[in-house]
């Protein structure tokens, strides 16, 4: 179904987020095709909803909406 | 964007972006959303009385993609108010609930509620995912 093979889970989105924003950490919930993820990063600070949330899409590139169906985000900033 | 040259769809986008001050992309129709989260947004906007346009993605892909190209958002639903783009159903979801959705849309922020569900539409008789 997609060039990755297996489907995406909600731990393999966690290590990603947390890995792709320097000091994030992400609660991930999801059923391999509609996630949530709650991720909180110092990177965050000073910037709009839509760019915090940019970031966190971008960890993922072209799999949003394809191999990764649906990814709601809610982001908090976080101190360092 | 090593593409430069404009081509027809995404300036017929953008053209719709500017001229109507409040405009939702969205997965079907305000009466017949085919996507929860473009349900709730809907549901949202109506809840605060606020008239939009809107365009349902689902029939032309290449909208999508134009329309991602534009705002820089891989997800559906999109709304723009006033050429800007605002956010997908989560941010609208949590502007709604601080009160700055109204705000932006230059409405009277009342009392905060909780974000209305959307009418549990009834299954789709065909399953159709964007896979763009």
């Amino acid at each position: 179904m997609s060039a990755n093979g297996a489907a995406a889970t909600p731990q393999e989105l966690k290590e990603r987020i947390e890995a792709g924003i320097p000091g994030a950490t992400a609660e991930v919930t999801g059923d391999g095709h509609h996630f949530n993820a709650v991720v909180s990063a110092p990177a965050f600070a000073g910037l709009s909803r839509i760019a915090q949330h940019r970031l966190v899409y971008d960890v993922f590139g072209l799999e949003v909406g394809d191999r990764i169906h649906a990814l709601s985000i809610q982001t908090k900033e976080s101190t360092a | 964007m090593s593409d430069e040259t404009m081509n027809p769809m995404r300036e017929q986008i953008q053209a719709a972006i500017e001229e109507n001050p409040v405009i939702l992309f969205m997965k079907g129709t305000p009466d017949q959303p085919m996507c929860g989260f473009s349900a709730r947004t809907v549901a949202i906007l109506q809840s605060v009385g606020q008239p939009f346009a809107a365009v349902n993605i689902l029939p032309h892909p290449a909208i999508r993609q134009e329309l991602s190209a534009i705002s820089n958002w891989p997800t559906i639903p999109q709304l723009f108010v006033d050429g800007e783009f605002v956010g997908g159903c989560d941010i609208v979801t949590e502007m709604y609930q601080s009160g700055e959705l109204q705000q932006a849309l230059g409405l009277d922020a009342g009392p905060t509620e909780p974000a209305p569900e959307p009418q549990p539409a009834e299954p789709a008789p065909l399953s159709i995912e964007n896979r763009l």
